[in-house]
């Protein structure tokens, strides 16, 4: 620190006072000198330290941008020091049905690859591989060995078993690399529901796994979430009533020789489907190859899912549709008397009954849905008139595709008439000229099952009853039920009762239409759309057959009442015990027997 | 005094070092037992995941109805039928326990003179042991 000089040191005042000068000016001299000297200290301190923020600064970034390059240079790893469970568990979730049971896992297997530039002997290898896997041509996969390249994919899953042979040829140039895939465990069932996996990107020490229809693909992004990857999806479906049903259908179909099949099962309540299944089916563990041939129907294939994609004339089963929606208007009553004198003349149309039948000349509209009659049916929806017909039919669902968690589901658009004249208006009211998937008529059934209230099908496990939109008030959907129970109970589902479970329900037999336009005198579609138990449903069963004939009696007998509702009856026999529904059985009093006992 | 304080400092930090290498080389080592275990955890993961595909495709329903099948003679499977519901009421209640008989009493003379019932029988037995004086 350096002296402070006075401002006005006294020697030189009295000097300059002496010589006659101003000594003020000194004072200023020493004021400007102070002045001067402050300045460069505050400057020299303001500088070092705004070097030292440089530096701080400086530091700071750099120490961001090496820990950026070092990230970006280095391999990811996962943190040593952390807590269990934050890995990712699975590379894709498991899907399991309501019960927990497993539908879809993934299992760890081994995938093959080559280097053939490694390889000591590429002939004996291709023979000895080709040996192992009889799909392998030995003469394309030494020509592959051969040509000079340096990797080839071999096989993409090998059981451990194969694994093992190929590590007995013992070629440093075949290679193995860790494979997650795809296993359905219960083989075909639900083949429809699950639809199937395919590999995505692959690398040599994982590959991507896809789904490729059905559920899988429908919900691949929540499947392949990683945070989601250690909870399983839980589907609606029941395993044990989903077996039950596919074995059943499976020999409805053998019995009535049938073309294919479709059962749905669904609980009116929440919407959720409990069962369904399509039959040809397959295993989607080993998807086949979709059929490529022009001439090819797309439900020829088994992995064409009948219950959500097959679009059908439903027949006679929407007649209930018809007859609700008037009562709902007002129009008519259970008693009501409609015209039901067949044949009706409708402009050049001709309106018959099954077998040339005439249940007029008056009929109740209750006897209407019990008999089946179509003339009845065709004047009650001239009374709806065809926009109220329009309305309500898409109130119900049948004109949208179904909102089902499957990717087939948005594709599956029921076929309506583009006009919508008075002879469409008749024609739909007994399920010919609009057609829909028995999905379709499912939800549209629980929504009559369901008091009136239309609730959303969904593949997907509820916790309780689902919201839903009225369509038809309560009582509307009561007599609907009564005339439903009616068919069973006297009318053309006669074999379709189960002791017990009151099963209401409607057949629908209707004519295949040709490809040429017109219908096919010998090739129907059989629905049988039923409810149980009709006093408070809980579910709706919708069993359709494609081509079925029952050659029991000397006459073959194609309509549904001969071949879905037998069908349809058997499987409410088996299943509802398994969903625990008890019967109302009047059973032999067991304690008297126990009394005298004792 | 300064010359100790150095002295124990150096100590210190000797033994700060020596306490950091051990700690070092003991991080390293749990480490390495973290590394090996979740190698374990996911060796088990993955084997937890093939027994419960294992125990899925060994309880398919196809497998079990065959099983039911087979051994239809041992165990009589059949699928549940509605008259297999039963109610509460027709589940027969218990028989009641007879007390244990404590103190017995030997009865000697003619029986057929008090079979009429159970609460005659009692009384005589009563009336008899009251006669025997006890």
């Amino acid at each position: 620190m350096t002296m402070r000089t006075p401002l006005r040191p006294l020697a030189r005042i009295l000097k300059a006072r002496a010589h006659g000068e101003n000594p003020d000016l000194i004072e200023r001299e020493n004021l400007a000198r102070r002045h001067e000297a402050m300045r460069e200290r505050t400057h020299s301190r303001a500088a070092a330290r705004l070097g030292l923020l440089a530096v701080a600064f400086g530091a700071f970034y750099l120490t961001i941008g090496i820990r950026m390059g070092h990230l970006a240079a280095s391999e990811p790893s996962e943190p040593v020091a952390s807590a269990p469970g934050a890995e990712i568990v699975a590379q894709r979730a498991d899907i399991t049905d309501r019960n927990g049971r497993i539908l879809a896992t993934n299992m760890t297997t081994q995938a093959l690859y080559a280097h053939p530039k490694v390889m000591v002997d590429p002939k004996g290898s291709a023979q000895k591989l080709a040996a192992i896997f009889p799909e392998l041509d030995a003469a394309v996969l030494e020509r592959r060995f051969t040509d000079g390249r340096s990797f080839i994919w071999i096989r993409k899953v090998l059981s451990p078993e194969q694994v093992q042979l190929v590590h007995e040829i013992g070629d440093p140039g075949l290679l193995f690399g860790p494979r997650e895939m795809r296993l359905y465990p219960n083989g075909t069932l639900a083949a429809h529901v699950l639809g199937g996996y395919a590999f995505g990107a692959e690398g040599v020490h994982s590959a991507e796994v896809i789904g490729t229809a059905g559920i899988e693909k429908a919900m691949d992004a929540r499947l392949r979430d990683p945070a989601q990857g250690g909870e399983p999806l839980t589907l609606s479906i029941d395993l044990t009533v989903q077996a039950t049903v596919e074995e059943l259908l499976g020999a409805a179909i053998t019995a009535l020789n049938a073309k294919g099949g479709a059962v749905i099962m669904m609980d009116v309540r929440s919407g959720e489907i409990i069962a369904m299944a399509s039959a040809p089916t397959f295993d989607p563990n080993d998807r086949p190859v979709p059929l490529v041939s022009k001439d090819a129907e797309a439900s020829d294939s088994p992995l064409f899912n009948r219950a959500v994609q097959g679009v059908y004339e439903l027949g006679s089963t929407f007649k209930i549709f018809a007859v609700a929606q008037a009562m709902e208007l007002g129009l008519v009553n259970p008693q009501t008397m409609v015209d039901a004198n067949a044949p009706m003349i409708w402009g050049k149309h001709k309106i018959k009954e099954f077998e040339g039948h005439n249940y007029g000349p008056l009929l109740s509209v209750t006897d209407v849905i019990t008999k089946s009659s179509n003339v009845g049916t065709a004047h009650i929806a001239l009374m709806i008139g065809p926009l109220r017909q329009q309305a309500f039919l898409k109130s119900l669902g049948l004109f949208d595709p179904t909102p089902l968690e499957l990717i087939e589901a948005p594709g599956a658009k029921p076929l309506i008439p583009r006009k919508w004249p008075e002879i469409v208006t008749i024609t739909t009211s007994y399920g010919h000229g609009m057609s829909a998937s028995p999905m379709h008529l499912a939800a549209a059934y629980a929504a009559i099952a369901n008091g009136g209230i239309y609730v959303k099908p969904t593949l997907l496990k509820q916790s309780g009853p689902a919201r839903g939109t009225r369509v038809m008030s309560e009582e509307v959907a009561r007599e609907s039920r009564k005339m439903l129970r009616r068919v069973v109970t006297d009318g053309t589902a006669s074999l379709g009762e189960v002791p017990g479970y009151e099963v209401a329900g409607k057949t629908g037999t209707a004519d295949k239409p040709k490809k040429s336009g017109g219908y096919y005198k010998d090739k129907v579609i059989n629905t049988f759309a039923a409810m149980f138990p009709a006093s408070d449903p809980r579910y709706v069963l919708i069993v359709t057959l494609d081509e079925p004939v029952d050659t029991s009696g000397p006459k073959p007998k194609r309509t549904a009442g001969w071949t879905s509702v037998p069908v349809a009856a058997e499987m409410i026999r088996r299943i509802a015990p398994i969903l625990g529904l008890r019967p109302q059985l009047e059973l032999p009093d067991r304690s008297t027997l126990t009394a005298a006992g004792n | 005094m300064r010359p100790v304080l150095y002295v124990l400092t150096f100590l210190a930090v000797i033994a700060l070092g020596f306490w950091a290498y051990r700690e070092n080389y003991a991080t390293q080592a749990s480490l390495r037992d973290v590394r090996h275990l979740q190698g374990e955890i996911a060796n088990l993961r993955e084997a937890l995941s093939v027994q419960r595909a294992e125990w899925a495709y060994l309880n398919r329903p196809d497998r079990l109805r065959e099983l039911a099948g087979l051994n239809f003679d041992r165990l009589g499977l059949l699928p549940m039928e509605p008259g297999q519901f039963g109610t509460a009421a027709q589940v027969a209640y218990p028989v009641p326990e007879i007390p244990a008989i404590i103190g017995p009493v030997d009865v000697i003379g003619d029986i057929s003179a008090v079979e009429d019932t159970a609460a005659d029988q009692a009384e005589t037995i009563a009336a008899q042991a009251a006669e025997q004086g006890l």
